[in-house]
C-alpha cells in the first residue's frame, strides 16, 4: 500500500511495475543522438493530419497503441489513463483518447506532465484503485508555438536561452509488482515562483522546483545523491542544467557527475539548432520511455531520479506581466 | 558612379535603420511588435518635424523601405490631406497614403493562406 | 538556505547566454540593406518605365510586400529571418510577412475566424498606433493652420 512519508513523497511499498513503454517522435528527434531508440519516427509531421492539434493527438495514440501493443495489452486491460498534453484544455490528449473507452484522467502539468502522470498512475496501481494504469504524454512544435509563440512561419529570431518543444510523445503502463523498472517512490511538486517573467527562458523558471522537489525527495526518503545512477531532469536545458548545479553546490553537494537532462539529450544542441535545448511534455516523455526505461530494463541503470520539470505559464498571464511560476514531479524509479 | 552611390546609401542607412533594430531586439528585452510600432512612430515624428524628408531624398529607398519610411508616408499624406481638407484631412490623411501598403498586405496574405500550405520549419 | 528572487535573477543572468552580437548586427546590416537595395532597383525600375515618384514609391512597396508574401507561403522567409533578425523585421517585408504568416497559419481555424481575424496579430499594433500617431500629428498642423 501507498504511504505518505511526509511534505509530499509517496513510497510505493508494492514497487509496481513499469510492464510496458513506447515512444514516438517527429522528424528532427528521429535525427537527434537517440534516434535508433525511439519506437516509431515520422518523417512527415503532420502526420497526414489537417491540423497541428489532431497531429499531436496521433501522435500520442500511436505511443499509446504501441505501448499496449508491446505488452500485450488489449485496451480493455487498461483501468485509467492519465494523460497530458501542452494545448489549452488537454484538447491533445482528449482527442486522441476520444476513440478509446479507458477511464480517462486529463492533466496539466507542463513540460513535468510524464513524472505527473506516471507517478499518479503508480500510486493508483500500488494502492489497489488500478491493475493496470497508462501514463501519456506530448507535444508538438507547431501546436505549441501556434498557441504559446507565433505563427510557424513567422520570421523571427530565437534567443539564446530559448527551448525547442518536442514534437514527440511517450506512453508508460504500470502494472503490479512484476519485472523491473520499479516505481519505488513519488515526491510530489510543489509551486515555486522565483520571479523569472521571461517566457524565452523557460530553465530559469524552472530550475530551483527541480532542486526543491529533488532536495525534498532525498530527505523525505533519507536517501543520498549517491543512492542514484541518474538525476534525470525533464526539460531544463542548458541554463536551467547549468542553474540547478549551481544550487545543489551552493548546498555543497555535487550533482554535476549524476546529472542529466532530458532537454540535452534529445537534440544535438550543436548540430540542431535548438538553442538551449529541448522543451514540451513529449520531450521528457520520449526519453524516459525510448531510452532510459529501456536502460533500467536492461540494469544499465540502477536507480533514476526521474524529476520531470514544467513552467505553469501561459500566454495571458504572461502578457499581464505576471512571473512564471515552475513545477517539478519526482519519480523514483528503480531496476530492483 | 551617380547609381552606384545611390545604392551605396540605399544599402548604408537602409542597413543602419536594421541595426538600431538589431540591437533594440538584443540589448533590450522589446519584443519585435513594439519595435515595429516604435519605427513607425518615430517615422511619423520624424516625417512630421520634417527630418525625414532630407534623408528620402539622401537614401531613396534606404529610408522608405524600413518601417520609419511606412511612418513617413503617413506623416506626409496626413499634411497634404489636412491642407486641402483641414480638420478631416487628420483622420482620412493617414489611411490614404498607406493604403498601397496595407492593401497589399491583406491581399497577398490572403491569397498566399489560400494557396499555400502551412509550414512546419522541420528542416 | 533560502535564496531571494533577487539572488536568483543574479544566478540566472549568470548562465544565460548572450546573444551573439558580432554575427547578429552585421547580419542585420547587410540583410537589411540588401533588401532596401533592392527597393531602390524597383524604384529606378518604375520611374525608368514613367511613373511618377510617388506612384513608384507605392508601386515599390506593393512589390515588396508582394515578395515578402510569396516567400512566406514558400516558407523561406522565415528561414532568411533566422539570420536577418532586425535586418528582415526593419523593413516592409517584415511588416508583410507578420500580416502573411499569421493568415496562413491560422487557416485551419477557418477563412472568417482564423485567416482574417488573426491576420493583424502581430501587425496590428503597427497600423493602431501609427495611424493614432499620424492623427495627432494631423490635429496639431490644423491648430498651427488656423492660428496663422
Amino acid at each position: 500500500m501507498a504511504n505518505i512519508i511526509k511534505d509530499g513523497t509517496i513510497n510505493l511499498q508494492s514497487a509496481p511495475t513499469i510492464s510496458s513503454y513506447a515512444s514516438a517522435v517527429g522528424k528532427k528527434e528521429g535525427e537527434g543522438p537517440l534516434a535508433e531508440y525511439f519506437d516509431y519516427i515520422s518523417e512527415d509531421v503532420t502526420l497526414g493530419e489537417s491540423s497541428w492539434e489532431k497531429s499531436e493527438s496521433k501522435l500520442q495514440q500511436y505511443a499509446f497503441t504501441n505501448a499496449l501493443s508491446k505488452g500485450n495489452f488489449s485496451e480493455s486491460d487498461m483501468d485509467f489513463m492519465f494523460a497530458g498534453d501542452l494545448l489549452n484544455q488537454c484538447v491533445a490528449s482528449a482527442y486522441g483518447a476520444r476513440d478509446t473507452s479507458i477511464p480517462f484522467f486529463g492533466l496539466f502539468g507542463a513540460c513535468s506532465t510524464m513524472a505527473e502522470s506516471l507517478g499518479l498512475a503508480s500510486v493508483f496501481v500500488d494502492s489497489g484503485a488500478a491493475i493496470n494504469a497508462a501514463a501519456v504524454t506530448s507535444s508538438h512544435f507547431c501546436s505549441a508555438e501556434r498557441q504559446f509563440r507565433l505563427p510557424v512561419n513567422y520570421g523571427g529570431q530565437r534567443t539564446p536561452t530559448a527551448q525547442w518543444t518536442a514534437t514527440a510523445a511517450g506512453c508508460a503502463i504500470v502494472s503490479p509488482h512484476g519485472a523491473p523498472p520499479y516505481v519505488k517512490a513519488v515526491t510530489v511538486g510543489k509551486i515555486k515562483d522565483m520571479g523569472v517573467t521571461d517566457a524565452n527562458n523557460m530553465g530559469a523558471a524552472m530550475a530551483e522546483a527541480a532542486h526543491d522537489t529533488i532536495s525534498r525527495h532525498l530527505a523525505n526518503m533519507g536517501q543520498s545523491i549517491e543512492a542514484f545512477d541518474l538525476i534525470l531532469t525533464g526539460d531544463l536545458g542548458k541554463v536551467g542544467s547549468d542553474i540547478l548545479i549551481e544550487l545543489f553546490r551552493k548546498e555543497n553537494v555535487d550533482i554535476s557527475e549524476k546529472h542529466n537532462d532530458c532537454g540535452l539529450m534529445l537534440y544535438d544542441l550543436k548540430k540542431q539548432d535548438v538553442h538551449a535545448g529541448g522543451s514540451g511534455c513529449g520531450c521528457s516523455a520520449s526519453v524516459l520511455c525510448g531510452y532510459i526505461l529501456p536502460q533500467i530494463a536492461k540494469g544499465n541503470l540502477k536507480n533514476v531520479l526521474f524529476a520531470a520539470t514544467g513552467a505553469l505559464m501561459s500566454p495571458t498571464i504572461v502578457q499581464q506581466g505576471e512571473s512564471i511560476p515552475g513545477i517539478s514531479h519526482a519519480v523514483h524509479i528503480s531496476a530492483f | 558612379m551617380e547609381t552606384f552611390m545611390e545604392y551605396f546609401w540605399a544599402f548604408v542607412i537602409g542597413g543602419g535603420f536594421c541595426l538600431i533594430g538589431q540591437l533594440l531586439i538584443d540589448l533590450t528585452k522589446l519584443t519585435p511588435a513594439r519595435i515595429l510600432v516604435t519605427y513607425v512612430m518615430a517615422g511619423v515624428v520624424l516625417g512630421g518635424c520634417g527630418v525625414y524628408e532630407p534623408l528620402v531624398d539622401f537614401a531613396g529607398a534606404g529610408a522608405t523601405v524600413p518601417l520609419t519610411g511606412f511612418g513617413y508616408t503617413l506623416a506626409k499624406g496626413v499634411k497634404q490631406a489636412v491642407q486641402e481638407d483641414g480638420l478631416l484631412g487628420a483622420f482620412t490623411g493617414g489611411f490614404t497614403a498607406g493604403a498601397a501598403g496595407l492593401t497589399a498586405a491583406v491581399v497577398f496574405g490572403l491569397i498566399v493562406a489560400r494557396c499555400f500550405k502551412r509550414g512546419d520549419k522541420m528542416s | 538556505m533560502k535564496m531571494t528572487n533577487n539572488e536568483y535573477d543574479k544566478l540566472t543572468k549568470k548562465y544565460s547566454p548572450n546573444t551573439k552580437m558580432y554575427l547578429t548586427l552585421p547580419k542585420a546590416f547587410v540583410i537589411g540593406g540588401l533588401i532596401c537595395c533592392l527597393g531602390q532597383a524597383l524604384f529606378n525600375l518604375y520611374t525608368y518605365l514613367g511613373m511618377t515618384e510617388l506612384h513608384a514609391r507605392s508601386v515599390t512597396s506593393i512589390t515588396l510586400v508582394f515578395l515578402s508574401a510569396l516567400l512566406t507561403g514558400l516558407k523561406l522567409y522565415d528561414k532568411i529571418a533566422k539570420h536577418g533578425g532586425a535586418g528582415t523585421l526593419v523593413p516592409i517585408t517584415g511588416f508583410a510577412n507578420s500580416v502573411v504568416a499569421p493568415a496562413l497559419e491560422f487557416k485551419t481555424e477557418g477563412f472568417i475566424l482564423g485567416t482574417a481575424a488573426k491576420m493583424f496579430i502581430i501587425a496590428g499594433p503597427v497600423i493602431v498606433y501609427g495611424i493614432l500617431t499620424s492623427v495627432v500629428y494631423g490635429i496639431i498642423l490644423y491648430i498651427f493652420q488656423i492660428m496663422q
